[in-house]
């Protein structure tokens, strides 16, 4: 019998017995009498249950990132360095996010306080964190209902530079592999994670039944809620060539396998409008693990990164038995969470091309005003030549069955000066174009009204 | 400044923290139970079979009502809510649970389990259940003067309805429960419990036992806020019964959702007021009718109502006034405790008719509260004096100098002015809150200190631990009360075998109650070491002096620990009792005059905030708090209370929106949909102070309750949004509906949701 697959816990090998494709890190780590990461919700709202994982960055070197360890799946656990609240502190000596925790009063109840101290932990150890400040994205995945934030917010700016003799530090300073290609229990198994994209092919003709998972934010979800019980998953971790990210003069190409927090690093702010999205997307403990390609696959009516996606008219590179094909986004959606990909392909990349609209902006209308769902979101960008519209993508989240483009309205824009008639025009053309339903985010009417009120402020706030 | 860590922060901190649900873990044989939750808001349940649940790998079984040895009934008020109901009452009431071998196996085996329903008509709005005179109790009343006649010859008159929406607690660790058999047979229910008391006592009644068979545990919980005070006792029932029936430990542990669809919440309410008032603004009288929807159980609607009408006036004085309270009974949950207890809803009634009585009259709502509040000498509409009123006024003028209220008005108005699209809006509220359960027996709390050989001291009382500090003012009043070193004490976990017949901790009341208890055991054992110190330091008793683990006299000292051993070896009993009953109350709930509270705690706060009008979407920028918590027992515990119950308020009026679906089932069950604030919604300027010179008499070392009073601070973010409303409005009454979310304050901007309708009508 071959050895079971191992998990590296606090710098411990820890076998992984019955591993399943619902099996989650969060259980896997509590069994180990390790009760620090907390369940608040299972659906990767709350960061309770955050853990540290180590994960290669590209140029090779050991990152620490927070993830929800409620959402980490099956096929992703073997050989995953993950280290929990417990191992922080040297003996008797806390570290030092947990010393400002103390002094602070960051904790009440504490049943959240571990997994804060993890967020807080990966910002201390991020390479371009400015000490002493506080950024807020930093524990914007993590629910506290005791201490309305401020102790904590204020622990977090408390944070000095990491010193020279810190444990962590020295384990950063250590390679971490790069995820392997793995398949349990055997490789006729229900479990893969192939390395190579044929495979991943091979595997979806062999498997009918298999689901493609990459970080699982959204299919973690599906699982713990009972609505999705894979039996068979196929992670797509191991898969380099879905991790590309190329640049040249006439495109921009993203790798579909990319971490948004990954692709947000790599970009440096060079598309304004997702610059505008990541913050609003959802936090940093999501986008260290969401990609473009599942926010693509999973085709929700309110899937922040498919508008925006839409709005710069990318295309999505599509892999199957019949080889590679190309298709733009605006045709790839067709129904409620339907899509043109078919059941043994997987989106590779998406390419956008360059050279990009001159005037973008990516709006979120939610009941909070971060990590929340949206009720309506708008993806827009404006080609403008000598003050009139040459070309326009209005992109909608959470007013029709798909992600969609407002074709008559872009229709009503074109040709005309960037201003308040073309708006309006804009806008009555909208009026006919969406029927939007009322659920427990937002009234139909809000949401119809909010289509164009958000072409009103885009215009707004890029006239000249 | 007495500075006192939160004595669990190490725990917290490292994770080695543990709750209920943890402390399952290392129990041979323990069992997980899952709720068969019911799919219909009313139904007779005709039949439950396992069926396929039985074939799930690790199933154990179906708990159902033949389990049950002693009574099938867990309601405390009254016996309305049957453990293994056959008549459900509410979509998602657990009406049986699987036992099995690990918490997956008893989710499916849960969802295999099968049900037969026989569906009988739901009532799902409180007011149709009030017009159908459906109530869970006797209509409250409490009336002052002559409003009818006063409404008659006011100059002005307003008429006007506000609904308020309720709350999910979202204490982070849901409702859980450890049901474990002790030594000798009998039953340790670990529960993640407020009213440790009466858990004991319904697990009892559901085995069929006396109290003494039964120890109820609450270690520490994962945040509660009310949620726990009463409805935590069925999840250790069910453990209980579990327990009874297999022989294993049984473990209760809601899932989010179970936990959301199946617990109590906020009571949300209708009101509906009339009010007379002068051109200055001044309340001449006012007429309020309250309605709450109270679920399908009375709980503790009654009180909760009850304290509603109490505080109807907050911090004004009207001198005719009448308030009457219903409670509707629906097919919904049970509506319950949490923070605030029906105060937040009403005084939110009487800040939305100042504003628009300010407004209708085209004054500046500040100056209107100003002009109405509490003076020296006034008493309340129930005929409670109002002590210490001046600290309203004394609060309101530090705050509007510290906050810099004036010159920041103004520069609102200018910016205002020029922006088109952000408004901004400012605000101040000010808080009274009623401190005592204003059920009086309520009002008592006991204690058991014990002082070992060595000089260490181990401290037990009936409070609950959920996150509120109690435990660390308790360390600190038992270390000022003995003089010891604070090392040498430790807070034990609450027992129902070290201190009985303990009260819920509510209400606020914890460290009033408890402290006060706990003083009475040290000055106990203090007194009786007196004459002993004064024999070993040869000096007389009245010169001896107590100081942080050393006694002092006769010019010498000796540590805390000599003395002690010391006091042993001349038999003297170096553990004592403690016991309290808050002095002076006295209500009559039939005639609504009395004192139903021991004092009035206060508090006022600004709040600044910017109204995208495009969305209705909006930000807080700035909250400045002012708050009198008496002299701080632990200034970073009350500063924490005050900053977390305004940022929970906050949501309660913003954010938090709870959705129901046709079939009376909740839609907003997980917090992807149902929207807690969360750290980008903390103000990013956030001034707390709290107020000098402040000593209460007759409370525990001068200190006042903080639990609660906080919560309705929040107030001002409403209507500072009100305000930035009326600014993109250019004036006039603004009616906003609550919670406040972006669709509300979107519509509030077109002057109603039906008037915008209707206009976009061609």
């Amino acid at each position: 019998m071959r050895a079971p697959p191992e998990l590296v816990v606090n710098g411990q090998p820890t076998p992984l017995v019955e591993l399943e494709a619902g099996t989650r890190l969060l259980d896997v780590l509590r069994s180990l009498g390790l009760p620090g990461a907390k369940e608040g919700c299972g659906e990767g709202e709350c960061g309770a249950c955050a853990v540290l994982c180590a994960r290669r960055d590209r140029q090779g070197r050991t990152r620490l990132e927070a993830v929800n360890s409620c959402l980490v799946v099956g096929p992703s656990l073997p050989g995953l360095h993950v280290w929990t609240s417990e191992a922080l502190a040297s003996g008797s000596e806390l570290h030092p996010v947990q010393r400002a925790m103390c002094r602070f009063g960051g904790s009440q109840c504490g049943y959240c306080t571990p997994g804060f101290v993890i967020s807080m932990a990966a910002e201390y150890y991020r390479p371009d964190r400015s000490p002493g400040e506080a950024d807020p994205e930093a524990i914007g995945g993590n629910l506290c209902r005791c201490t309305g934030y401020r102790p904590i917010r204020d622990a977090l700016g408390s944070l000095g530079a990491v010193g020279p003799n810190d444990a962590f530090i020295q384990r950063l300073a250590q390679p971490t592999p790069a995820a392997f290609a793995w398949a349990g229990p055997d490789a006729e198994g229900p479990l893969h994670r192939p390395l190579e994209l044929d495979q991943v092919v091979e595997l979806l003709r062999r498997y009918p039944d298999a689901r493609l998972v990459h970080g699982a934010t959204d299919l973690g979800v599906e699982m713990h809620h009972g609505r999705a019980r894979p039996v068979q998953l196929i992670s797509l971790e191991a898969v380099a060539a879905l991790r590309v990210f190329e640049e040249d003069a006439q495109h921009l190409r993203i790798g579909a396998g990319l971490p948004l927090s990954e692709v947000e690093q790599r970009l440096g702010g060079a598309v304004p409008l997702l610059e505008q999205l990541w913050p609003l997307f959802s936090s940093r403990l999501i986008r260290g693990r969401a990609t473009l390609g599942g926010n693509l696959a999973t085709a929700s009516p309110i899937g922040d990164g498919s508008l925006a996606l839409l709005a710069l008219d990318a295309e999505a590179e599509l892999l199957g038995q019949q080889g590679v094909r190309r298709l733009p986004l605006s045709e790839f959606f067709v129904g409620y969470r339907e899509t043109q990909l078919a059941a043994t392909e997987v989106i590779v990349s998406v390419r956008i091309p360059l050279p990009l609209a001159g005037a973008a902006r990516f709006y979120k209308v939610s009941k909070r005003n971060q990590d929340d769902i949206s009720i309506v979101a708008a993806a827009f960008a404006v080609h403008l030549r000598q003050g009139a519209v040459a070309g326009a993508r209005l992109a909608y989240g959470g007013v029709a069955p798909t992600p969609v483009r407002a074709l008559a309205a872009e229709r009503a824009l074109i040709g005309k000066p960037w201003g308040p008639t073309a708006i309006a025009d804009a806008s009555a053309a909208l009026q006919g174009e969406f029927t939007p339903l009322g659920d427990h985010r937002g009234s139909a009417d809000y949401r119809r009204a909010l289509a164009a009120e958000l072409l009103q402020k885009f215009w707004y706030e890029t006239r000249a | 400044m007495r500075f006192t860590p939160n004595d669990s922060a190490r725990e917290h901190v490292t994770g080695a923290a543990l709750y209920t649900e943890d402390l399952a873990h290392a129990r041979p044989g323990v069992l997980y139970a899952w709720p068969v939750q019911s799919r219909h808001a009313h139904a007779q349940v005709v039949d439950i079979r396992s069926g396929g649940a039985c074939e799930v790998d690790g199933f154990v079984r179906l708990l159902t009502a033949q389990d049950v040895p002693g009574e099938n009934e867990v309601g405390t008020t009254r016996p309305d809510e049957a453990l293994f109901p056959a008549v459900v009452r509410y979509h998602g009431q657990a009406l049986s649970w699987v036992l099995a071998s690990n918490e997956r196996a008893s989710r499916l085996a849960a969802e295999r389990v099968e049900v037969e329903y026989e569906p009988l008509p739901a009532v799902l709005c409180p007011r149709q259940a009030a017009q159908a005179g459906d109530l869970l109790c006797e209509p409250q009343r409490i009336q002052r003067g002559s409003p009818s006649d006063a409404l008659r010859s006011a100059p002005h008159r307003l008429q006007g309805g506000l609904e308020l929406g309720g709350q999910e607690h979202f204490y982070l660790e849901p409702h859980g429960a450890l049901a474990v058999q002790d030594e000798v047979g009998a039953v340790l229910v670990h529960s993640s419990t407020q009213h440790p008391t009466e858990t004991q006592a319904i697990v009892a009644r559901v085995l069929g036992l006396p109290n003494e068979r039964i120890v109820c545990q609450s270690l520490r919980m994962g945040g509660a806020f009310g949620g726990k005070e009463l409805q935590a006792n069925a999840f250790a029932a069910v453990a209980a019964v579990g327990l009874h029936a297999t022989g294993r430990p049984v473990c209760v542990r809601l899932e989010r959702t179970c936990d959301m669809t199946i617990s109590g919440k906020r009571h949300p309410f209708v009101a509906q007021f009339e009010v007379g008032f002068a051109d200055d603004g001044k309340l001449l009288a006012l007429e309020v009718d309250l309605l709450s929807d109270g679920g399908y159980s009375l709980d503790l609607s009654a009180p909760i109502m009850a304290r509603a009408l109490f505080h109807i006036d907050n911090c004004y004085f009207i001198e005719h006034l009448s308030v009457t309270g219903r409670v509707a009974r629906t097919n919904h949950p049970s509506n319950t405790a949490f923070r605030g207890f029906g105060g937040p809803q009403a005084m939110v009634v009487i800040e939305d008719i100042l504003d628009r009585v300010a407004r209708t009259l085209g004054l500046d709502p500040r100056e209107v509260r100003e002009r109405n509040f509490y003076r020296a000498g006034d008493t309340t509409h129930y005929g409670q004096p109002v002590r210490d009123a001046e600290r309203i006024e004394r609060i309101w003028v530090q705050l509007l100098a510290d906050a810099d209220v004036e010159a920041r008005a103004q520069a609102i108005a200018g910016h205002n002015a020029g922006s088109q699209h952000q408004k901004r809006g400012i605000a101040i509220t000010p808080v009274k809150f009623g401190i005592s359960f204003t059920t009086a027996f309520f009002n008592q709390a006991g204690a058991l200190v014990l002082v070992y050989r060595d000089g260490s001291v181990q401290v037990n009382h009936g409070g609950t631990e959920m996150g509120q500090g109690l435990h660390t003012k308790i360390h600190a009043v038992a270390t000022r009360a003995l003089q010891v070193d604070p090392s040498a004490v430790r807070v034990m976990p609450t027992r129902t075998d070290k201190v009985p017949n303990t009260s819920a901790t509510a209400a606020s009341s914890g460290s009033d109650l408890n402290g006060a208890a706990v003083h009475d055991a040290c000055a106990q054992i203090r007194g009786r070491l007196l004459p002993v110190a004064a024999e070993l330091l040869g000096c007389p008793e009245d010169e001896v002096h107590f100081e942080r683990g050393r006694v002092q006299g006769g010019g010498t000292e000796l540590p805390f620990s000599e003395l002690v051993e010391a006091a042993y070896l001349r038999r003297i009993p170096l553990f004592a009792t403690g016991f309290y009953r808050t002095p002076g109350l006295d209500y009559d709930s039939a005639r609504g005059r009395g004192t139903p509270f021991h004092y009035f705690a206060y508090g006022a706060a600004v709040a600044e905030v910017e109204v995208d009008t495009f969305t209705g979407q909006y930000r807080v920028c700035r909250v400045d708090i002012l708050h009198d918590v008496g002299d701080s027992l632990s200034e970073q515990v009350d500063r924490g209370q005050i900053e977390g119950g305004f940022v929970q308020g906050m949501g309660w009026l913003t954010s938090e929106e709870l959705c129901w679906g046709e079939q009376g089932q909740l839609l907003t069950r997980g917090p992807s949909t149902y929207k807690v604030p969360s750290a980008a919604d903390c103000p990013p300027i956030f001034n707390v102070h709290l107020l000098e010179r402040a000593h209460q008499p007759d409370v525990i070392y001068g200190s006042k309750a903080v639990g609660e009073p906080p919560f309705m601070l929040a107030m001002a973010v409403r209507e500072a949004l009100r305000a930035a409303v009326a600014a993109a409005r250019g004036g006039g009454p603004v009616e906003l509906g609550s919670p406040a979310t972006p669709e509300q304050v979107y519509w509030a901007l077109r002057g109603g949701r039906s008037a915008a309708q209707s206009s976009s009508q061609p």
